[in-house]
């Protein structure tokens, strides 16, 4: 059976992974390589890297770490994080990137999504989406959360899907950082919704967490990021205690 | 060992590459019939649109060489289909190394079937030291039916051919460069086929 997926996320900045990680058998935490390689030993189904980097020419970095990422690990990996055109995804692609993940440029000109998927097919094409509750409808907002759009997120699942996206990663900002649980609710409606798979985002603190955005959510993957850098969750006995939940996990 | 990777429109090598790298061997990029006809082993990638992938092959007659191969020969993922006799991604006639039909998956499905699944029925040297029920990670929304000639299925509402073998012909429907150590296995052995 298809398994469900765990996904570790690496932001990076300037070549190099941001959050203080707590690996003490990693020879160098913010190699994102290095943290790379240990993730797929334990178990990691993907990697997502998440590129902070604030100016353009420090972007070539980014295309030399993925070539190194792909050259080392044998999982796939997604990247994304200021990708805004056909030329940039074609880079990324090219250096050995198996997905790429786009957000704030889908929101401002949809039609890149359609150029994407057409260019190097929806598998490749992932729609990352922030969302936040506000005034009893979930808005997608852009630029890391902080700002608000007048689109209805329940609207721009199915506009994505309908533009070719292969896969939705959704970020709850109002569960994102708490680790009190994912957006079960809100994942599994958009789960319903589209017929690709639905990563969900945001709030997982610790293994029920997991079980119940896979079970309520209906979640095809879940992301997390400093729970296991900081190793308050391992992956592998995540994984453990999935499988006794009857989520169908690869071990 | 000379390694040859077919080039052509649909397909990002990086990773097989990398991955035959770290088992050794320096493939080469080409399409070029002489040196395909040539090498010791060749791949043929793929991901992409069917019709666009082979438009391209007939236009550049790597459908005839292809045909006209006698190494041990391995197609990946679209490969794998474009291989095959007829896909109904866009109703495109294929190569038809193999006889199978390649279908599209019910659209009650989440597609593409995106992630690792387990693989069973496990045929022949392309599996040696494979266990049943390994972990392969799949992208796709075509599957090829199984067949006499499949040497490993996999289930996704339906069974359909994960891997296809006929003469000298090899196919996998997943990405074994993307597919841990089950997949470097896989590849390996692909290496050792004489």
């Amino acid at each position: 059976m298809l398994t469900k997926r765990i996904i570790p996320c690496l932001d990076i900045k300037d070549g190099r992974t941001v959050k203080g990680v707590n690996f003490v058998n990693l020879q160098d935490a913010g190699d994102p390589v290095e943290l790379a390689a240990l993730y797929a030993d334990q178990m990691a189904d993907e990697l997502v890297f998440l590129d902070i980097t604030a100016t353009v020419e420090k972007r070539k970095t980014l295309v030399d770490l993925v070539a190194r990422v792909a050259e080392r690990i044998n999982i796939p990996f997604t990247v994304g994080g200021g990708i805004s055109s056909v030329e940039d995804v074609s880079a990324l692609l090219n250096a050995g990137a198996d997905k790429i993940s786009i957000n704030s440029s889908a929101v401002k000109r949809p039609d890149l999504i359609n150029e994407l998927a057409l260019e190097f097919g929806s598998q490749c094409v992932v729609v990352a989406i922030d969302t936040r509750h506000v005034d009893g409808e979930h808005f997608v907002h852009t630029h890391g959360g902080r700002q608000i759009t007048p689109i209805k997120t329940l609207e721009w699942v199915v506009e994505v899907e309908q533009r070719g996206a292969g896969e939705i990663l959704l970020t709850s900002m109002d569960h994102d950082g708490t680790k009190n649980g994912f957006a079960d609710e809100l994942t599994a409606t958009i789960s319903d919704l589209v017929n690709i798979p639905v990563i969900a985002s945001g709030g997982g603190g610790n293994k029920t967490h997991f079980e119940t955005v896979f079970n309520q959510g209906k979640a095809d993957a879940a992301l997390a990021a400093s729970i296991f850098h900081y190793r308050e969750v391992d992956i592998r006995d995540l994984k453990e205690d999935l499988a006794s939940a009857g989520i169908v996990v690869r071990k | 060992m000379d390694i040859a990777i077919i080039k052509y429109n649909a397909g990002n090598v990086q990773s097989l590459t990398f991955a035959l790298n770290r088992l050794g061997v320096d493939p080469i990029l080409t399409d070029d019939p002489e040196t395909l006809q040539k090498a010791d082993k060749v791949i043929f990638p793929g991901v992409g649109e069917a019709s666009t992938a082979m438009n391209y092959i007939r236009k550049n007659k790597i459908d005839e060489v292809i045909k006209d191969l006698h190494q041990p020969f391995l197609g990946v993922c679209l490969g794998l289909q474009l291989m095959c006799k007829h896909s109904e991604e866009n109703d495109t006639e294929c190569i038809g190394v193999f006889d199978n039909i390649v279908k599209k998956f019910d659209p009650n499905l989440k597609v593409p079937h995106m992630g690792w699944n387990t693989i069973i029925d496990l045929k022949g040297p392309l599996f040696e030291g494979v266990d049943e029920e390994s972990y392969l990670y799949f992208v796709h929304s075509y599957y090829a039916e199984t067949a006499d000639d499949t040497i490993a299925t996999c289930d996704y509402a339906n069974r359909f051919s994960a891997a296809l073998h006929k003469d000298n012909y090899y196919a996998v429907q997943a990405h074994p460069e993307k597919s841990s150590l089950a997949g470097q296995q896989i590849l390996k052995n692909f290496l050792e086929l004489t």
